[in-house]
């Protein structure tokens, strides 16, 4: 027999300023299994609260409706009393009758019956309402970094530091990123390598981080608190357990042609390498598609002059597999290279470079050992220009976006040449300038005023090559549209930052979203940038879209903070408002016929199967299961349900048309 | 008509030819050297009967109905006389014909007013070729083993703007540095090469009204060739072999200084390669000189 | 600046076109090869018509530029906002016709145009001797290219009978019909020169 209070909110005016809420309360008082009805100005607060309280203690309430705003807003407010009170706080509705009803009408009596209808109908679904209790999961306190850049580093030693294990993965021979790649960053001009190497060293030897580099990851399962990765460790030929960095094997490699990933091609590699230098761990791999050995059977001239006998040819790929509580992706992004423009020549002219190439001719430990130098011939060049927004901002190509961080780096490039060629002359074709950041707008007004780059608004129509020379013709638009022809040395284009190589194929094996560019989705665009819709697995860094330093950091320690948060607890709570498979006695043990659609359809791979056996162990019929850590209570699966097996509990498919006929059968 | 049964093209059918007015008039060098040609790999062309001006530029610049009528004209003619592919050496006319039949294509009320003009019924399915889809479709299977006199040159291919632009609806070749007319020289034995011009305008219809502007565009990609050690400039539109052929004076005195590279079409110098004399392939009807026969 | 929005409406209306896309980049200038004998280069032109501004619409009705716009299609190539200019052009130069306004530096190159749709009006075929003609009557350059057409008659290049079409009442029929389109051009112009 229920026993149902209701109360009523004035919500100051906003309620009753066009509901009669004295009169809605008088009713509700009337209807069947209501026990108690009344009505009060503020039920938020703590008056109104104590109200509901003491009503449930004397008079036994077994429900509670509250008429009043948003359950967006007060839900958890009016749960919390009720079970203060002692009622489990599942047996608490509420009405809307701001944003549904006094918000939207005209003070009228029309508004009042709807008001009163609106409470019928709560009052009849909590007759149909049981008690619940919040789901527990356990937590595996170990979190995988996919991606071992700027962002995966500084997440990694954020969640290192609070004492929780870390796993990266990095599928490169050494840990960096881009960011390795950069010679100076905007708007300090600080040396990249040099802020970023001591992270880099930091992450190697912290006790609670294990690296795995020139590694992938290969499968995912499992949900928060409890995924399992199986990762790939690519076969690297060298034994670093015996390796010492000495460099041997490299400088002897008779393989010395091969075109460097690290130097964007500028530069040339040997077959057993290291990317850079100052590469993280400074230890070797053999490139097996350019090594002679691997392709011709010959050479193994590494192993001969190895000290420690480290090169072992010939292993496999290992595969190991670590129980994780949460992923965090921080797998970078790429640029598009110059062979994207046809009308910039189609990538032919080895003097139209992109940024990233630029950075390695700046950056002091390049091919070029930091002068400005043209690819083709050596010579430096004179006049160089550069192109904002190649690529970017532009829906013909299928890029319509903006790469956020090319008129920073252009300026800053254009202020590198300059300090590195005195008398040269750099220009920048611009669309416009974005420099958002902090002190970002002063670099580039240092780049024009104080450094004299030559800034021309305009786009450039195209750029061939006479004569050694680029011609590059565009047009001034702050001048009438005026065509502009300049004879460059050099044609530096601000490719559009995209989706780094293998992004959707990653995505897809953790069931993450992601964008039509392949970009990551987060969560909710303003006030979830860190997480995905799956459960567990957070992002952070150009991964989820193109930005600078500064941000990735700061997201690389929010996904951090939410990782620690989730570690925090030794067990996960979650709300309760899941899919259940029904189960009754045997012989039946459920309604569900195992069609398993309600799999198909889940979005958030919540559903498993589960095997039920008779007393010798043989399995008499296998039947759906919903997993509670990952269900996330959209309903899908019970409207595909053609056996009514599953349900959302709190809010059943009884609750529901409960609801319709209060409001239908009056 | 072509004997469908017997033919080497698996009696496909009638394969249409639309000459356009200057094919028949001021550019009757290239008709002679495309059908040449055809007749030199088998290639049966038969004229569209009857078939009328597409307007080129002066319809669509003064009126965009009379435009879609004219060549839509075209176009029925052509389905009503049972072909379902066209040839269509000249560029503009190509362009045009392609163009419409697009533009009718996508909009049903547009076509029926159109076919209410021109009192035909119309249902926009033709394969609409230019010379270079034609040579590739019909010439080049045998034009390397066939080319016995090779026309070893260095050229400079000019396509001009209407052969690969709108390129999403004429989907021909690559937009910028378009390679299918450099190919088709090299199997010719010619020796195609990279230059910055091949698809900047010539200055189209100004040849008569604005020919200081047809100087000064024909006269940069004139320049652009020669600087590159072109010996001739190839082309495969009648307006451009005129403005770059037949306004070479004025081009000189634009450039102030004498440039003597020829201009032939692509037809005259595949025709040339597999052994047609001068003659046949129309080459005394160069303004300027060329003597590779 | 008096604002007159049907202007806008009324050129997409007739060509699909939003010209609010364009965002001012400049690249269908760049690559224009007539730009430096144009009055309005195209991204200004683009930017004229943005503004809603009647009198640069009638600006851009009495300028050079639309007429000397070859539509080479460089611009729309190029265009990020894939923006049709040249059938921007095309629906200019019929306005411009229509109301009279066409320039007075351009009158030749639309004294061709005319010219030569006379020819086709009245043969189906164009007859370059009638097309010289024509243009020859309407602007007055009686000795223009005089030393050419022999050259030309020499090598074969100028046929001195003009090609017919049998179905010339078909081909007058399309013109006919065709008048009454609100953009044609007024009657007088499609008279015999």
């Amino acid at each position: 027999m229920s026993k149902i209070g209701v109360f009523i909110c004035h919500c100051g005016e906003n309620i009753s300023a066009t509901v009669d809420c004295e009169k809605v309360a008088a009713e509700a008082g009337k209807m069947d299994g209501v026990e108690f009805a009344t009505d009060y100005k503020y039920m938020c607060s703590d008056p109104g609260q104590t109200l509901i309280k003491k009503a449930i203690k004397e008079k036994g309430l077994t429900g509670v409706v509250v008429g009043a705003c948003s359950p967006r807003m007060h839900e958890p407010t009016f749960r919390k009393a009720c079970s203060e009170a002692g009622l489990n706080s599942y047996m608490c509705e509420m009405s809307n009758l701001r944003e549904h009803c006094s918000w939207v009408h005209e003070k009228s009596e029309e508004t009042t019956d709807k008001a009163v209808d609106l409470v019928r109908m709560l009052v009849e679904k909590v007759k149909n309402n049981k008690p619940l209790n919040a789901i527990k999961v356990p937590i595996t306190r170990k979190a995988l970094v996919i991606g071992g850049g700027i962002a995966g580093i500084q997440a990694a030693l954020d969640i290192a530091n609070a004492g929780q294990q870390v796993i990266m993965v990095e599928k490169d021979p050494s840990i960096g990123g881009h960011m390795s790649q950069l010679s100076e960053t905007f708007p300090t001009l600080d040396c990249s390598q040099c802020i970023l190497t001591p992270r880099m060293v930091e992450v190697a030897q912290h006790p609670n981080i294990t690296l795995y580099t020139y590694a992938e990851l290969e499968h995912l399962d499992g949900f928060i608190g409890n995924f399992k990765a199986t990762i790939r460790l690519k076969a690297k030929s060298v034994d670093y357990s015996l390796c010492t960095g000495c460099g041997e094997c490299m400088t002897k490699c008779p393989s010395k042609k091969i075109p460097s990933e690290f130097n964007e091609g500028l530069g040339k590699r040997t077959a057993i390498y290291t990317p850079f230098p100052q590469a993280v761990p400074n230890k070797p791999v053999i490139d097996r598609l350019n090594c002679t050995y691997y392709q011709k059977g010959k050479c193994k001239v590494c192993q001969k002059v190895c000290p420690t006998g480290a090169i072992q040819y010939d292993l496999p790929d290992q595969f190991i597999t670590e129980d994780i509580g949460a992923v965090v992706i921080a797998t970078g992004f790429n640029v598009l290279n110059t062979d994207f423009f046809p009308e910039y020549g189609y990538g032919k002219y080895p003097d139209v470079i992109n940024g990233l190439q630029f950075e390695r001719l700046a950056s002091a430990s390049g091919p070029t050992l930091g002068e400005i130098r043209r690819p083709s011939d050596g010579k430096i060049p004179q006049k160089i220009v550069f192109i904002a927004c190649s690529g970017s901002r532009d829906p013909a190509k299928g890029l319509p976006y903006c790469s956020k961080i090319c008129c920073m780096y252009t300026a800053k490039h254009a202020m590198l040449y300059q300090h590195k060629v005195h008398e040269g002359e750099s220009y920048v074709f611009y669309m416009d300038i974005r420099a958002g950041g902090k002190n970002y707008e002063e670099f580039v007004r240092r780049a024009i005023e104080d450094d004299g780059v030559n800034y021309i608004r305009g786009r450039v129509a195209r750029v061939y090559e006479k004569d050694g020379k680029l011609i590059v013709k565009g047009a001034d638009t702050l001048l009438g549209s005026k065509q502009v022809e300049i004879e460059a040395d050099m044609v530096v284009l601000a490719t559009a930052g995209v989706a780094s190589p293998g992004a959707e194929e990653l995505a897809q094996k953790m069931h993450v979203s992601y964008d039509a560019y392949k970009f990551f989705s987060e969560a909710h665009p303003k006030l979830k940038p860190v997480e995905t819709n799956t459960a567990g697995i957070f992002l952070c860094g150009a991964c989820q879209a193109p930005k600078d330093i500064p941000e990735t950091v700061g997201m690389a320690s929010g996904a951090a903070a939410k990782v620690i948060g989730l570690f925090s607890n030794s067990e996960l709570t979650r709300e309760p408002l899941i899919a259940v498979v029904n189960r009754s006695a045997p012989p039946v043990f459920s309604t569900c016929v195992g069609c398993f659609m309600c799999q198909t359809a889940c979005p958030y791979n919540a559903i498993e199967r589960e095997e039920i056996k008779n007393r010798n162990g043989e399995v008499i019929k296998t039947i759906a299961k919903v997993n509670p850590g990952l269900c996330q209570g959209c309903g899908t699966c019970v409207a595909f349900c053609r056996s009514k097996a599953i349900d959302i509990q709190g809010y059943s498919n009884e609750q529901m048309f409960a609801e319709v006929m209060a409001l239908l059968n009056v | 008509m072509q004997d469908t049964q017997n033919s080497p093209f698996g009696g496909k059918g009638v394969i249409g030819f639309y000459p356009g007015c200057s094919l028949k008039g001021s550019s009757s060098d290239y008709s002679e050297s495309v059908l040449a040609v055809a007749k030199a790999f088998d290639l049966e062309l038969t004229e569209i009967t009857d078939w009328n001006c597409c307007g080129a530029t002066a319809a669509h610049n003064m009126n965009k109905e009379l435009a879609l009528s004219l060549s839509a004209r075209i176009l029925a003619l052509a389905e009503k006389q049972g072909m379902e592919e066209v040839v269509v050496p000249c560029a503009a006319c190509y362009n045009r014909l392609t163009v419409v039949q697009h533009e009718l294509n996508k909009d049903a009320e547009l076509k029926q007013r159109v076919v209410d003009i021109i009192e035909m019924p119309m249902s926009g399915n033709l394969q609409i070729l230019n010379v270079m889809q034609m040579i590739d479709k019909y010439v080049a299977p045998r034009l390397e083993e066939k080319a016995i006199t090779p026309f070893a040159h260095k050229v400079a291919c000019y396509y001009g703007c209407l052969l690969v632009r709108p390129h999403d609806i004429l989907k021909f070749d690559r937009l910028e540095d378009p390679q299918s007319m450099d190919i088709l020289m090299k199997k010719s034995g010619a020796q195609p090469l990279d230059w910055a011009f091949k698809t900047e305008c010539c200055g189209a219809g100004f040849s008569v009204s604005r020919t200081d502007v047809v100087a000064k565009l024909s006269g940069n990609i004139v320049k652009d060739a020669a600087d590159r050690g072109a010996e001739a400039i190839i082309v495969a539109c009648p307006m451009c072999q005129s403005n770059l052929d037949m306004r070479r004076p004025q081009i000189n005195e634009y450039l102030r200084e004498n440039i003597n590279i020829p201009v032939l079409y692509i037809t005259q110098a595949i025709g040339l390669a597999v052994g047609l004399s001068a003659k046949e392939v129309g080459l005394k009807k160069l303004f300027v000189p060329a003597q590779f026969a | 600046m008096r604002i007159d929005q049907n202007s806008i409406q009324e050129l997409q209306q007739n060509t699909g076109i939003n010209v609010n896309r364009c965002y001012q980049c400049g690249k269908c200038t760049a690559g224009c090869l007539l730009a430096d004998e144009m009055d309005y280069p195209p991204s200004l032109l683009m930017h004229m018509l943005q503004t809603k501004d009647e009198e640069l619409m009638q600006t851009l009705l009495h300028s050079k530029t639309i007429w000397l716009c070859v539509s080479c299609q460089n611009c729309v190539t190029r265009c990020p906002m894939s923006i049709d200019i040249p059938q921007i052009m095309d629906y200019l130069r019929e306005k411009s016709a229509e109301e009279h306004k066409i320039n007075p530096k351009s009158r030749d190159i639309v004294a061709f145009h005319r010219a030569f749709l006379d020819s086709i009006k009245y043969t189906g075929r164009l007859y370059e001797i009638g097309l010289v003609a024509g243009y020859k009557a309407r602007t007055f350059h009686l000795t223009q290219d005089v030393m050419l057409a022999p050259k030309m008659y020499s090598h074969g290049k100028l046929p001195l009978v003009p090609e017919m079409v049998k179905d010339k009442k078909g081909i007058k029929d399309i013109f006919r019909k065709t008048k009454n389109n609100p953009l044609n051009s007024p009657q007088e112009d499609l008279q015999q020169p």
